[in-house]
């Protein structure tokens, strides 16, 4: 036991690599994906393991509690999601969308992502935490290009340059956290190791440090998908595989929101450079209003619930902005149960779109009719993600609007001005897409129901009940945001 | 020493924001990747200067990296690519050369603005540095904004890398990430010609990045 809680995160690490490099060797399909799930699960498992006991930080490695949650939950979701694909690509290749040479690649950068993705969050190092991020964004461009098709290929080609330029300028700031720390810290790998930074930030050149906010909250923030470097984001949820639109909301989103907070983290202990919350208030309303907007205008499924995902990266990235324990809570909250809550529309969604053969909206109707389960798992999903009581989503929107209208009275009327927008939005669509006469195509389709239900019983759960445990947690680590 | 040494890293810096310029009113695609490998050039004359006054030999290897992959086996590759695709014909240009050329003006001077006055705590040689690996940056963007091509956007991102590691390599004793955003430009520069040049060739029997909005999923 000791052993597993001094090497924990070493094999939150290896795990993936070890499965990717397995699976670009092994050719069956079956075999490789019940092997991706095997290495999702493992890596979960000794993920969680990290609350029980873990290494003391080191130079190359960081945990505390904020990663913790971060990392569990980007397991824990790499892991049914991948359960989720198993039975969607089979049914890829039956309707010959997909080739088993392509599930190969498939399943190999699948794993590469989360190899990514895990070392982002783990990384004590703000250069490796970029190259990794950098890492998981190319896996997934490769991946949203898959089905070769002209909207796949155009929406890959966005994709690959908008975050290109994003993480270019999430690296040139990097340099300039590295410029602002020289004086203080001295050359060498010291001046990028995250321990240090947090621990002398407070005697850094304050105009050097403002600047190179300015850049990682773009840079990072078009990976996080806010308005106006959003761009990418509808375009590769709708054509990529339905998996990989999952893991895009579900937790990329989650990663680049995850360096922000860091990097807000150093700008708080600094007084003299700007006040990093401002910045973020008005970026994340900016996206929450204007995603809100956007959801009446759409016409394909995927694109309604992407823009769904940058409307709530609007509501987390306001709710950090704001501050504070309460708002901080609201935050971490509210990003868990969206990631859980998105995904699990994702895979509805999926199996719908392959039961119907469209993503068209207007083609899709009476759900829960036609597919009893899917349908009322859909309506669950999309009431959760409107922000229905009693579900999780709800508590933290009535947490993050309680708590903004005690500080600050009129940005609450525009946040909750969003929120109804986004609210009527969302039901008018469900009406016509769950209920109703049942229309078009309707072919049978196995439906993996463990993922959907595991997630939506944990939205449904986190409304009425949340552990103690948990809140105590979460409440630790909203102070340790300030 | 500190005269000489400056002056000349100085010079190479505000060589390569000259070249960026160059390159944003390139209107065939032959005279873009030439620009282009003139920019590679510099920076590696600009990252090998760093190297000796900075008395850091791990930063020749990025010198050499540019030279050999940046200035010359890239754009040889591009230009083959060219050639097979039949499009050595000129590129239009979203914009004209000329508010293109005042737009790149405006740029350039924001950088300087902004980071001489950010830094201003720093010590002189890194401050203009980074100021000039700013303007680079910016014209890089323009460039990728202008053109509708998806060759010359490939090498206004490549031009943006570049200013990228003028700023990696002006920061004393920076670590691993001058190796590091080498390696990746490398990265980015084979998947962007092998995988979707091909397949965009394969797909659409052009690379006009304007053909490829046709197909927006949201149009009806």
């Amino acid at each position: 036991m000791n052993w597993l809680f001094s090497h924990n995160v070493a094999l939150v690490l290896a795990i993936p690599v070890v499965t990717a490099f397995v699976l670009t060797l092994l050719p069956g399909y079956r075999l490789s994906a019940k092997l991706n799930v095997a290495g999702s699960l493992l890596t979960f498992l000794s993920a969680l393991s990290l609350f029980v006991g873990h290494p003391p930080t080191n130079p190359y490695v960081l945990v505390d509690d904020l990663n913790i949650v971060f990392i569990v939950l980007n397991t824990f979701v790499g892991f049914t999601t991948s359960l989720f694909s198993m039975s969607y690509i089979s049914h890829e290749l039956e309707t010959g969308r997909l080739t088993p040479s392509y599930l190969r690649f498939y399943h190999a950068m699948y794993q590469v992502m989360m190899f990514g993705m895990n070392l982002a969050l783990l990384v004590n190092n703000i250069g490796l935490m970029w190259a990794a991020i950098e890492l998981a964004t190319l896996a997934t461009v490769l991946m949203v290009g898959i089905y070769r098709t002209h909207e796949a290929l155009e929406a890959a080609w966005k994709y690959f340059i908008l975050a290109s330029v994003g993480i270019a300028f999430a690296l040139f700031g990097t340099i300039l956290v590295y410029m602002a720390a020289l004086p203080v810290v001295g050359e060498g790998l010291r001046a990028m190791t995250w321990t240090v930074l947090l621990s002398k930030a407070g005697v850094f050149e304050p105009s050097l440090l403002s600047l190179a906010f300015i850049f990682l909250l773009l840079g990072y923030g078009t990976k996080a998908g806010l308005v106006p470097v959003h761009a990418w984001l509808p375009d590769a949820h709708a054509e990529g595989p339905t998996p990989i639109s999952a893991v895009l909301s579900g937790l990329l989103l989650n990663v680049a929101l995850y360096a922000i907070l860091r990097f807000k983290m150093l700008m708080a202990l600094n007084h003299a450079a700007i006040a990093p919350g401002p910045l973020m208030i008005a970026i994340g309303l900016m996206s929450l209003i204007f995603a809100a907007f956007m959801l009446y205008r759409r016409r394909d499924i995927k694109r309604l619930f992407a823009y769904s995902s940058i409307e709530h990266m609007g509501i987390i990235v306001f709710a950090f902005g704001i501050g504070g324990p309460l708002a901080n809570f609201a935050g971490l909250l509210q990003m868990t149960m969206h990631s859980l809550t998105k995904s699990a529309i994702f895979f509805v969604v999926g199996h719908v779109a392959q039961a119907k053969g469209t993503q068209k909206i207007a083609d899709i109707q009476g759900l829960t009719q036609s597919h009893p389960l899917l349908g009322w798992s859909l309506v669950l999903g999309v009431l959760a993600i409107a922000g229905m009581p009693p579900l999780g989503i709800f508590m933290s929107e009535f947490l993050l609007v309680s708590t903004t209208f005690a500080r600050a009275p009129l940005l609450a009327v525009l946040l909750v001005a969003g929120l109804a927008v986004a609210f009527g939005a969302l039901l008018l669509r469900l009406q016509s897409l769950a209920f109703g006469a049942p229309q078009g195509k309707c072919a049978p389709v196995r439906v993996s129901i463990l993922p959907i239900f595991a997630h939506l019983a944990l939205v449904a759960i986190a409304g009425i009940y949340l552990s103690p445990v948990l809140v105590h947690w979460f409440q630790h680590v909203a102070n340790m945001l300030g | 020493m500190h005269g000489i040494a400056f002056d000349v890293a100085h010079l190479l810096a505000g060589c390569l924001v000259l070249v960026s310029f160059l390159m944003l009113y390139q209107d065939r695609l032959y005279s873009l990747l030439n620009t282009y490998a003139l920019h590679a050039m510099v920076l590696f004359l600009s990252v090998a200067w760093q190297a000796y006054i900075q008395n850091a030999p791990h930063l020749y290897v990025t010198a050499g990296i540019a030279l050999l992959f940046k200035a010359i086996i890239i754009p040889v590759a591009l230009h083959r690519m060219i050639v097979k695709l039949g499009i050595h014909r000129e590129i239009e240009t979203v914009v004209g050369t000329g508010p293109t050329m005042l737009a790149g003006m405006g740029l350039v001077g924001l950088s300087l603005v902004v980071m001489l006055h950010a830094a201003a705590g720093a010590d002189l040689m890194a401050r203009e540095d980074l100021a000039f690996a700013l303007s680079v940056i910016l014209l890089g963007l323009l460039i990728m904004v202008t053109r509708r091509n998806a060759v010359s956007q490939v090498v206004g991102f490549m031009s943006l890398e570049n200013g990228l590691i003028l700023a990696a390599a002006g920061a004393k004793g920076m670590p691993l990430v001058v190796e590091m955003s080498v390696a990746f430009s490398i990265l980015i520069a084979f998947i962007v010609i092998g995988i979707f040049l091909f397949r965009i060739r394969e797909r659409f029997d052009t690379v006009d990045v304007q053909a490829l909005d046709r197909f927006r999923g949201e149009r009806q």
